[in-house]
């Protein structure tokens, strides 16, 4: 066949023919003794939810909002001087490792340093999300026209002429993307109570972990409230007032024991068999095949396995979701629910409906593959189901299946995948955190390693899961501008 | 067959044609002159509108989907005589029966070696052959063509033509060329600013009295 179809056709047998491998060796057992009841009762709580049973709520909102306002600010703005010097190599591979590490990982790796404190909560997202807006930025002013710029006069200072004629090409995108990672923000400031700091997620875990689930309830639907309000209580204009409130609750200040900075540097994170005085290369080598071993090839095989089944349940959740939402199917009562189901699963975040999932069925791969794909496979949806709405058919169109397979899917395919592959990366980095869950993908192993307090070990295992998400953001690419999809990037909002 | 009786017709909120009166005879064969904005697409449309379930479409917005085969978009006209599963096996794997009918249908058409390409790999004029066969293939009495042959070349075009209305008992289609028109079919409406302007046997008419339809006021 020589048709673009068959193109996406042969992509498609190939991702799901790994899924489904992936999904054949995968463990999906349920280790829990009666999941059944178990789900009665999380039910219940929350029909029953209790906003009076959590103390501390409000600072917890507090300190969820003002580590996410800190975060996106900093990481803002370093984003942007990195994406000046974008054209640098060195620059996009700095970016490049910097995101590939989780907030969760930098949060573990600045605890060692800065203890439980505001400090830790503000860098853990800052430093992720300056690598993710250097790339955006860097993209967006790649894209932009240069005419307006080239048609000054050529003795304007440089500084001039991107003040004039570059920023203002870009600076509402810039706007926009920033708004939508202060959504994400919040939730990674909320799921960073998951590692001890004192957000929401913090008391979201203990209070499910206690079986308490009338007061978890309150405490989701409070969370799901921030995230879903956000657009009436943050405007950009109101940033200043946003910033001086996060700084006024949360100061950056550490939780720091003289000495803890060098000790870290040249004790901690130097590998265990350097650390004697007479140490020699055989010793290393024979620390890092123990390690590559016992914990990298396992924690990495675990971590892709789970990925890729992931990946292939999320594409089928979205192909069978995003009709919901279409113009092109149902009428205005079935959109408007599927809009409601889906802004659930876009906004909770993966590791949250995980740790849900793993107390209802035990930590196997099985929960991380749900949580994952009802998420991801959400927004998905969303984003395709969108789509269909700028399709024309014609008048004579023929309707439910029928229009689904021959009319709507094939104009939409292109776009379905490349948001799905664009996606590929953050769920490779998303199933690795799952480890802090009981699930044995990489988090598992760096999250021991911490507890142990073998941080030389954490920083082997953190640059092996770096090694991994270059690894599939690379394919991913190339698999994007081989089948000539358009970059999805700035769309995923 | 069609019947409007005053009618004004609209496209997007905008009056198009304005008090219409218009009848179409079953078997005749129409051909609708006009510069482009006439409203040779609203009447087409609304002609639609008046018999759906008799009407081969070959509209000229949105007809095919680019990136499946000739074969699939020829099929298409077809979908609403099948079960929907027999439809997504046979988008899946074509069968072997639907593959004889869209060849043999393909080869008088000119695009049989085309049969397996997608059309967004095709010409215009190879599209334009895909959409006219998807509408032959819905096998229905009644042919509503918009400019159905536009990007096909002057010869071929009037054999395309002629094929797709000998295989239907009653036809309205779009034209801009003039001669096409009076050669190949047996009655001509023009129309301009709203109006009919022009109605009569083709016979009765020459190429010099479809003038003023395209001369400016």
């Amino acid at each position: 066949m020589n048709t673009t179809a068959s193109g996406f056709r042969r992509t498609t047998l190939w991702l799901g023919l790994a899924g489904l491998l992936a999904l054949f060796v995968a463990d999906i057992s349920i280790t829990t003794r009666d999941p059944g009841m178990e789900l009665g009762r999380i039910s219940s709580g929350f029909l029953s939810p209790d906003f009076f049973a959590t103390e501390q709520i409000g600072s917890a909102l507090g300190y969820t909002l003002s580590f996410a306002v800190q975060g996106v600010t900093l990481g803002f703005v370093s984003g942007f001087l990195l994406a000046l010097l974008w054209r640098w190599r060195m620059i996009r591979a700095f970016s490049a490792t910097i995101r590939a590490v989780h907030e969760l990982f930098w949060g573990l790796l600045f605890l060692q340093v800065f203890g439980l404190s505001a400090l830790t909560g503000l860098l853990a997202i800052a430093i992720p999300y300056s690598g993710i807006f250097a790339k955006v930025f860097g993209e967006f002013l790649e894209e932009a026209d240069r005419a307006p710029a080239l048609a000054l006069t050529p003795r304007s200072d440089a500084f001039s002429v991107f003040l004039y004629a570059r920023l203002p090409l870009v600076w509402q995108h810039m706007k926009t993307y920033g708004a939508y990672r202060l959504e994400c923000a919040v939730r990674a400031s909320a799921i960073l109570g998951f590692i001890g700091l004192p957000t929401i997620g913090f008391h979201l875990e203990t209070a499910f972990r206690q079986g308490d689930y009338s007061s978890g309830a309150a405490l989701l639907y409070l969370f799901l409230g921030i995230i879903l309000s956000i657009r009436w209580w943050f405007r950009p204009s109101l940033l200043p007032l946003w910033i001086a409130a996060a700084l006024l609750w949360a100061p950056p200040r550490a939780n720091y024991t003289e000495g803890a900075l060098s000790r870290f540097l040249t004790e901690d994170i130097i590998p265990a068999p350097m650390r004697q005085n007479d140490w020699q290369w055989h010793q290393l080598t024979d620390w890092l095949l123990m390690l590559a071993r016992e914990q990298i090839l396992p924690g990495l095989g675990n971590t892709l396995i789970l990925g890729m089944a992931a990946m292939l349940m999320t594409g089928i959740i979205a192909l069978l979701l995003f009709p919901l939402i279409s113009s092109q199917f149902g009428n205005r009562f079935s959109r408007a629910g599927g809009h409601g189901l889906l802004v659930i699963f876009r906004t909770l975040p993966e590791f949250l409906l995980a740790f849900v999932f793993v107390l209802l069925l035990g930590p196997s791969m099985l929960p991380g593959i749900l949580a994952l794909a009802l998420h991801t496979g959400a927004i998905v949806a969303h984003l395709s189901g969108r789509f269909t709405d700028s399709l024309t058919l014609r008048s004579d169109a023929s309707g439910g299946l029928n229009r689904y397979a021959f009319e709507v899917l094939p104009r939409i395919y292109p776009n379905f995948l490349a948001f799905l592959l664009y996606r590929w990366e953050i769920i490779m980095r998303e199933t690795a955190i799952l480890g802090i869950l009981g699930i044995t993908t990489l988090g598992f192993y760096i999250d021991s390693a911490f507890s142990e307090l073998r941080t030389d070990r954490a920083v082997v295992l953190i640059a092996a899961g770096v090694a991994l998400n270059l690894l599939v953001d690379g394919i991913s690419r190339r698999l994007r501008s081989h089948l000539r999809l358009r970059n999805g990037l700035a769309d995923q909002n | 067959m069609f019947q409007f009786n005053q009618h004004t017709l609209q496209r997007q909120g905008v009056t198009v044609l304005q008090s219409l009166n218009l009848t179409i005879q079953q078997g005749e064969k129409v051909a609708l002159l006009g510069v482009s904005g006439a409203g040779k697409s609203t009447l087409l449309e609304a002609l639609r509108l008046q018999q759906p379930d008799q009407v081969a479409w070959c509209p000229q917005q949105g007809a095919l989907v680019p990136m499946l085969s000739v074969f699939h978009n020829i099929y298409m006209g077809a979908l609403e005589r099948h079960a929907a599963v027999y439809n997504l096996i046979n988008l899946i794997r074509p069968l072997r029966r639907e593959l004889e009918a869209v060849t043999q249908l393909a080869a008088e058409l000119g695009i049989s070696e085309k049969l397996r390409t997608s059309v967004d790999r095709l010409s215009g004029g190879q599209a334009q052959r895909t959409a006219l066969g998807r509408a032959l293939f819905s096998q229905r009495p009644v042919l509503l063509a918009d400019e159905p042959v536009s990007s096909v070349d002057e010869h071929h075009a009037q054999s395309l033509l002629m094929l797709a209305l000998a295989r239907h008992d009653t036809a309205v289609v779009a034209l801009h060329d003039r001669q096409l028109a009076l050669n190949c079919c047996d009655r001509i409406i023009g129309l301009k600013s709203g109006q009919i302007v022009i109605d009569g046997a083709s016979n009765q008419l020459s190429k010099h009295d479809l003038d003023i339809l395209y001369q400016r006021r």
